[in-house]
This record gives C-alpha cells, sequence and structure tokens, in this order.
C-alpha cells in the first residue's frame, strides 16, 4: 500500500526552483532513503510533506490525505524529528514527552502510559525525571525520536537523524528505529549524508540533485545504474549528483545548525 | 469550529504550563529581570520625587510611577517573546511544534499567557519593593485582580506584537536591535513616567494609540487613584488589540520557519 504519493511537486522562490516537478512514491512500512547534496531541493520537499511549507504546484498525499488541501489530518498521520536539537534542555524526560503527548491529541488517561512505554521502548525510563540538558547525545535523539513516535504516527520524517553521533550512538539509534518499522509498521522515511547508512537501512533510496529526482531505486539498483563494478553508494551518489558536491548550495544559518546540532551531540 | 476552539484552549494551556514549568526548574530569571524595575523605581523615581516638577494629580511621584515602572516591567518580558521564538527555530522545537496537529492560535496564546505570568511575578516582586519604600498602594482583592487582568492583556499583546516582528526580521541579532528600538520610544511615548497633558501635542497623538498608556492607566485606576471610571474603556481597548495581535501573529509567525 502506498503511504506517500507525491505528484509533480513544484516549489520556487522567486525565479529559483528549490524543487522541479518532483514525482515519487512510498510503499507502507518502508525505510526511505531521501539523499542530495546540500541545496539539492531535500528539505524544502521535507518540509512541503510535512506540512511546514505550500508548494508552487502539485499535489501529493499522506495516509490518505492531501497536505495540500486537509493539512491537519497529514499532521496526526505524521511525526518529525528535525535535524537540530529538538527537545527543551530545561524540562525533565518525562515532561518533554508529555508535552508531545499532549500536543499529539493522545488521550488524556492514556498519556502516562503511553510517554513510560515509549521511554522504555528507548530504555530511557531510569532518565525520565532528568533534566535533558544533561543528556548524552544518543540519549537526546532517542528522547526526539521518542516524541515523535507517541501518538503512533504513520509515517516518521527524520532529517539527517544520526548526525554529530559516534558510531555506537547511531548505531543505537537506528536499532530502536528499525524495531519501530517493524513493531508499528511505521514508515520511515529519512535524509542522510552517510551514505554507508543509507546503503545499510535503507529499503529504497531517492536522490535528488538540483531541486529534480535524479534517481529512485534499492540501493543494489542504484550502484547498478553506475555501471561500474564494485560501486558504492557513494559512487552511485556522485554519479547521479554530477558536480553536486562541488557546485552546492545551502546557506549560512544551514551550516550554522548543522555544525551547532553535531557540537552539541558529539 | 467547536473542536477548534477547543483544541485551541486546551493546547494554550499544554503550551503556558510548560513554560510555567520551565519557571519553576529555573526561577533565577526573575530575580534578575526584578533588578532592572527596581532601580527605575529605586533610583529614578526617589530622584525625580524630589523634584516634584511632574504633575502627578496630588499623588506622589513614587506612586505616580509604580504603575508605569510595572508596565514597562511587563512589556520588556513579552517584548523578547519574539526572541524565544527564533531561538526555538534554531534549535528545531518550533518546526516540531508546527508539525503537530495544534491550531496556531494555541501556540501564540500560549506564549501570551505564558508572558502574562512571567508579568505577574514581576507584579509581586514591584509591589514587595514598593512596600518597602513605604509606597502607598490601593492593594485590594478587587485591585489585584484587576491588576491580574490588565497585566495578562497588556503582555499578550505585546507577546504577539514580539511574536510578528521575530517573523519579520527572522534573526536574533536583527531582532535585538529593532526590539531595543521598538520598546524604549513606546515607553517614553506613553504615560508611564510622565502624564500625557504635558507632551507636545504630536507625542499626545502617539500616546493616545499606544496600548501601553492604556495598561497604564488602567493600573494606575486600580492601585494609585481607585477612580475606576476609564478602566473599562482601558480594558476594553487591550482586549481588542490583544485580540487582534493574536489572529495576526497566528497568521504570521509560522514564516519564521519558511
Amino acid at each position: 500500500m502506498t503511504i506517500i504519493a507525491v505528484e509533480n511537486l513544484t516549489k520556487k522562490f522567486g525565479d529559483f526552483v528549490a524543487v522541479d516537478s518532483v514525482t515519487f512514491s512510498v510503499k507502507e512500512g518502508e525505510i526511505f532513503a531521501f539523499l542530495g547534496p546540500n541545496g539539492a531541493g531535500k528539505t524544502t520537499t521535507i518540509k512541503i510533506l510535512i506540512t511546514l511549507l505550500s508548494p508552487t504546484s502539485g499535489d501529493g498525499i499522506i495516509n490518505g490525505f492531501s497536505f495540500i488541501e486537509n493539512p491537519a489530518e497529514v499532521r496526526k498521520s505524521i511525526g518529525y524529528v528535525p535535524q537540530m536539537i529538538s527537545v527543551d534542555g530545561a524540562l525533565t524526560a518525562y515532561e518533554n514527552m508529555m508535552l508531545m503527548a499532549s500536543l499529539y491529541d493522545v488521550p488524556r488517561k492514556e498519556r502516562k502510559s503511553r510517554v513510560q512505554e515509549v521511554l522504555s521502548f528507548l530504555k530511557l525510563e531510569k532518565f525520565s525525571n532528568t533534566m535533558v540538558r544533561n543528556f548524552s547525545g544518543g540519549m537526546v535523539r532517542k528522547l526526539e525520536i521518542g516524541q515523535a513516535i507517541l501518538h503512533y504516527p504513520r509515517v516518521l520524517f527524520l532529517d539527517e537523524p544520526t548526525a554529530g553521533l559516534d558510531p555506537i550512538g547511531r548505531q543505537d539509534v537506528w536499532k530502536y528505529l528499525v524495531e519501530l518499522c517493524d513493531t508499528f509498521k511505521t514508515t520511515i522515511f529519512f535524509t542522510t549524508h552517510y551514505m554507508e547508512e543509507a546503503d545499510e537501512v535503507s529499503d529504497r533510496i531517492a536522490i535528488m540533485n538540483l531541486g529534480k529526482l535524479a534517481t529512485i531505486g534499492t540501493a543494489a539498483e542504484l550502484k547498478e545504474k553506475t555501471g561500474k563494478i564494485g560501486a558504492t553508494l557513494d559512487d552511485a551518489f556522485i554519479f547521479f549528483t554530477g558536480g553536486g558536491l562541488f557546485l552546492e548550495k545551502g546557506n549560512l544559518r544551514d551550516i550554522w545548525r548543522a555544525r551547532t546540532t553535531e557540537r552539541k551531540l558529539g | 469550529m467547536t473542536d477548534y476552539v477547543f483544541q485551541t484552549i486546551t493546547k494554550s494551556h499544554v503550551m503556558a504550563k510548560m513554560e510555567v514549568v520551565k519557571l519553576l526548574h529555573d526561577p533565577t530569571e526573575l530575580i534578575t529581570r526584578a533588578v532592572q524595575p527596581i532601580l527605575w523605581l529605586g533610583i529614578f523615581g526617589e530622584a525625580l520625587s524630589k523634584v516634584r516638577a511632574i504633575p502627578t494629580g496630588g499623588y506622589t511621584y513614587l506612586q505616580f510611577i509604580t504603575p508605569g515602572i510595572l508596565t514597562q516591567s511587563v512589556v520588556f518580558v513579552a517584548i523578547f517573546y519574539g526572541l524565544s521564538i527564533i531561538w526555538e527555530r534554531d534549535t528545531g522545537i518550533l518546526q516540531k511544534i508546527l508539525v503537530t496537529p495544534t491550531p496556531r492560535l494555541a501556540l501564540v496564546w500560549g506564549k501570551m499567557a505564558s508572558a502574562g505570568v512571567r508579568g505577574l511575578t514581576q507584579a509581586v516582586i514591584i509591589f514587595l519593593f514598593a512596600f518597602m519604600l513605604r509606597i502607598n498602594l490601593n492593594l485590594t482583592l478587587m485591585s489585584v485582580l484587576g491588576v491580574i487582568v490588565i497585566v495578562m492583556l497588556g503582555a499578550s499583546f505585546f507577546t504577539g506584537l514580539s511574536m510578528i516582528i521575530a517573523s519579520i526580521v527572522k534573526t536574533r541579532e536583527r531582532f535585538m536591535g529593532i526590539g531595543q528600538v521598538i520598546t524604549l520610544p513606546l515607553f517614553f511615548a506613553s504615560n508611564a513616567i510622565y502624564p500625557i497633558g504635558i507632551m507636545p501635542e504630536w507625542l499626545q497623538l502617539v500616546a493616545k494609540v499606544n496600548p501601553l498608556s492604556y495598561m497604564v492607566d488602567g493600573l494606575r485606576a486600580l492601585i494609585v487613584s481607585g477612580n475606576l471610571s476609564s478602566l473599562p474603556f482601558d480594558i476594553l481597548i487591550l482586549l481588542i488589540v490583544a485580540f487582534l495581535i493574536s489572529l495576526l501573529s497566528a497568521f504570521m509567525y509560522p514564516k519564521v520557519v519558511m
């Protein structure tokens, strides 16, 4: 069953076309990697999918609801973990979770048990009453994921979920994400700059370049398309983005955010 | 529609409650924020009270200025809520909240209510300090209830204003500059530290359209003069401007993440 369907999605900022007629679909329960160099249009596409931004043209459906006509229903169906640190250090883990449980309309009677269940799933129950400013990078990421899955979303959007984490932290986060996908049949839509991570965990991968969808398929299919024997996903990425690595766009604020997140988590 | 109103009210409460919880975890901010109004009352107020050049309608200058200093303190607390929106945008908290099925208006009202609570803590500190300075204030149950209403409404208006500014300027540096450019003229172009009557005509016009003047006027009626004839009008004006700015803010501030 298709859980995300995007058709001819276009976003223009003045004359600049950030997303150019992008069409793709994601199946329920898939782990879907959305790759591309900085400035390729990944973040803009995700912002449209999670209803933070309206497209200039095109439409899309998430869990049966159009994100243009019915953004409120789309919001109920999704969870989102931004790349930046999105938990409040001035609150405890429990308070952070309760805030999101309330905002996601988890029924009042179930809130406490649901929060305990998710904290337990993420092995954070012992730190329930710890101020989040004292958490390690891996714990922060797990708590952010916990906040985003409290309402059992059908799709979880993760923007570079392992940026700034050491290999142990990355492995730990993915262990829980894969378990989440298996347990709740949650579809995972994520971006990353770690090609080996995308290669290892994704069912399918899409690569964006210069606002267009350059390719989509399994890791094996993408590698095969390069025509190179023993190609890695790095090779496929370079193949499909051309000089993208050298012509990458972006802005100073995004770079500052990325580096700040990495510094704080690392 | 009923569901939207219910969602807006309950989630405003959730947002405001979390701000209060944060304040309880670390109340040092309340102490540091109290320094400025104490200096205004203790130094500026004491010094000017000796001059007797400002007509204060038969009250001491310290009595006259106390509602003005309280208003200034509330406005300063509220106006920098825009900064917190930019900070929450930079950390990702705002994006995460905007992606939840929470009405945009609830996020604005939540911030407004929490600014009001912070403003009320300033009122408590200022009243205690006024008591220490032997400033004679009319603090009865009714006047205190009136103060709560005026502070909440005034804080709401200036929080909404600051969120709109944040959605336009988008960076902390620009906001800091504009925040200061706006707050001080608003304060001086009001009846906070001198009556409107002594101002030049053009400034009187500015003071009369300045919501800060209605806040001061209401507070002065409640805790100084006890003459409540203009109080309903002051409250009505504050209620209207606070409501209108909350609608505009709910429309504008999600743009800060774009």
